[in-house]
């Protein structure tokens, strides 16, 4: 317990010095949400869905976490690079609990600036149908971040240079954002574009927090409960896995 | 006195590429123990399999009578590592680097805040405890490796190149807390340089390895005496060679191997 509060540690140390970063990383989802949710607002509305604004809040929230975690490894890929790894591989610890120490770090970032966008989505009008149903919000958010940081940190296991995992998380993370009902509802799209959201984790997600936000779900919430927890099982264990297998 | 290093018939094999060839040596508790030999000789493959960073492909390695491979935490405990390239994270303060190390290594709650003052002080970067490590020149850094390295009373010390790259006072400086340690905690120490005069002047007995295999072990001065020569260096050069290694295999032909074996491995993921 000890070994993963003291990485968890590092890594919030790490983070608070990081001013700017955290900044950043919550502009570009603003630009999306400011963009999109007053540019849109009066199409969507004309449709008879109501307000775009209400709609894209939980999908951005979703983008933040789903940003900010993804890239997450790179802090392995940096730890293998500048040699810290070494100093926690040969320390008398399971690599289980110096995985998840860090992991548990990324994903506190993540629920972190999830929130932060959250109080700003409220401050530029944004209003929950129900309070209560706002601690589940955050439930959901909690098991977003962990699968997603799990899946970030098994990459950054795998991979050794910055460019291999940069590759391959920029080719993942737009397919996974744009294809998972973040930004419009996924009644009305064509069917592949369906059977792709279906099989997206970010879908069950973002419908999660739109069912506890907003009262609209697409798959119901039990249904992305038992998705999200399988999936967050799944991408733990592959990550402990992939991490147990690193040899210096 | 007993054995506290013990390597039986070690082999690590990457590929088709053998680095360390069935090697066999013990290192005496409270001894100073020079590992030496030529770039890409084995020396660090064999440093990486006692401190549990690779699993050697055959042979027995103990510390302490624990095994390297089947007690890997209780070998863990035994020692410290100082190593090659930098471990600290810089983007933490000395501080916050030491006690890291504390809690993972379970060093007394009680105990390791003097502990760590001590050490620092020792290495003279207590007044700058608070600094973030991105800040420490080279030496600053290695002086305090080897300060987090002597935190949880190691057994072993393994020192990778410890003085690499430093100045003569700074090399002059580590090598006296170095001894210091060793004569007040007995603290056995197992180190690889490529000084030859450092070596004959603080090891104790040394090993020389070579295309994986130690080809000599000894006192440096059985070690000249065997080769008739007069200074350590002058007999490294005769059981090794004056031919320049590349880092990782010594040949042409190794190299070419080298290669094949890492698109191998890629096609294979």
């Amino acid at each position: 317990m000890d070994t993963i509060y003291i990485l968890w540690l590092r890594q919030m140390k790490k983070f608070r010095r990081s001013g700017v970063r955290m900044i950043i990383s919550v502009v570009q989802p603003l630009v999306y949400f400011v963009a999109l949710g007053y540019g849109l607002n009066s199409i969507f509305q004309a449709a008879g869905r109501g307000s775009y604004i209400q709609f894209i809040v939980p999908g951005i929230i979703g983008q933040t976490t789903l940003f900010s975690c993804i890239f997450w490894g790179v802090n392995l890929i940096f730890d293998k690079q500048f040699g810290f790894l070494k100093e926690t591989l040969v320390a008398p610890v399971s690599r289980t609990s110096v995985l998840l120490g860090g992991a548990l770090g990324g994903a506190t970032i993540g629920v972190l600036q999830g929130i932060i966008l959250f109080i700003i989505a409220i401050l530029f009008g944004f209003h929950p149908y129900s309070w209560p149903m706002v601690g589940l919000t955050l439930f959901f958010l909690i098991l977003l971040s962990l699968a997603m940081v799990s899946f970030s940190s098994a990459i950054g296991a795998i991979v050794n240079d910055m460019q291999g995992f940069m590759a391959i998380t920029n080719f993942l993370v737009l397919p996974l954002f744009f294809l998972s009902g973040a930004m419009f509802p996924l009644d009305g799209v064509p069917r592949v574009m369906k059977a792709f959201a279906y099989v997206n984790p970010l879908s069950y997600a973002i419908d999660a927090m739109r069912a506890t936000l907003i009262n609209q779900s697409y798959f119901g919430l039990w249904t992305d409960f038992f998705v999200m927890a399988g999936t967050l099982i799944i991408l733990l264990v592959f990550s402990i896995y992939r991490f147990k297998k690193i040899q210096a | 006195m007993a054995d506290i290093i013990s390597v039986q018939n070690a082999t690590k094999q990457f590929g088709k590429v053998t680095a360390v060839d069935d090697v066999s040596f013990t290192v005496r508790e409270g001894e100073i123990f020079g590992f030496l030999g030529p770039n890409g000789a084995g020396k660090s493959t064999t440093i990486k399999m006692l401190t549990t960073l690779l699993t050697p492909t055959s042979g027995t390695l103990e510390l302490a009578g624990h095994n390297v491979v089947k007690e890997q935490t209780a070998a863990r405990k035994i020692f410290g590592i100082v190593f090659q390239d930098p471990t600290l994270d810089g983007e933490l303060s000395a501080w916050d680097n030491m006690h890291l190390h504390a809690v993972l290594y379970k060093v007394d709650k009680k105990t390791y805040k003097a502990r760590i003052e001590e050490l620092m002080k020792l290495v003279e970067l207590w007044d700058r405890k608070d600094s973030l490590v991105k800040t420490f020149s080279g030496g600053m850094r290695r002086r305090l490796e080897i300060a987090r390295g002597l935190l949880h009373h190691p057994k072993i010390l393994f020192l990778d190149e410890p003085t690499l790259g430093l100045d003569a006072q700074t090399r002059n400086l580590l090598w006296n807390y170095i001894k210091r340690m060793n004569e007040q905690e007995g603290m056995t120490i197992f180190f690889t340089t490529h000084y030859l005069q450092e070596a004959e002047a603080v090891a104790d007995r040394i090993a020389i390895i070579d295309h994986g295999k130690i080809k000599v072990l000894g006192t440096a001065e059985e070690l000249k005496q065997q080769t008739n020569t007069e200074s350590l260096e002058l007999a490294y050069l005769e059981l090794t060679g004056k031919e320049v290694r590349d880092e990782s295999l010594s040949s042409a032909a190794g190299t070419q191997e080298f290669m094949r074996k890492i698109i191998s491995s890629r096609m294979n993921k």
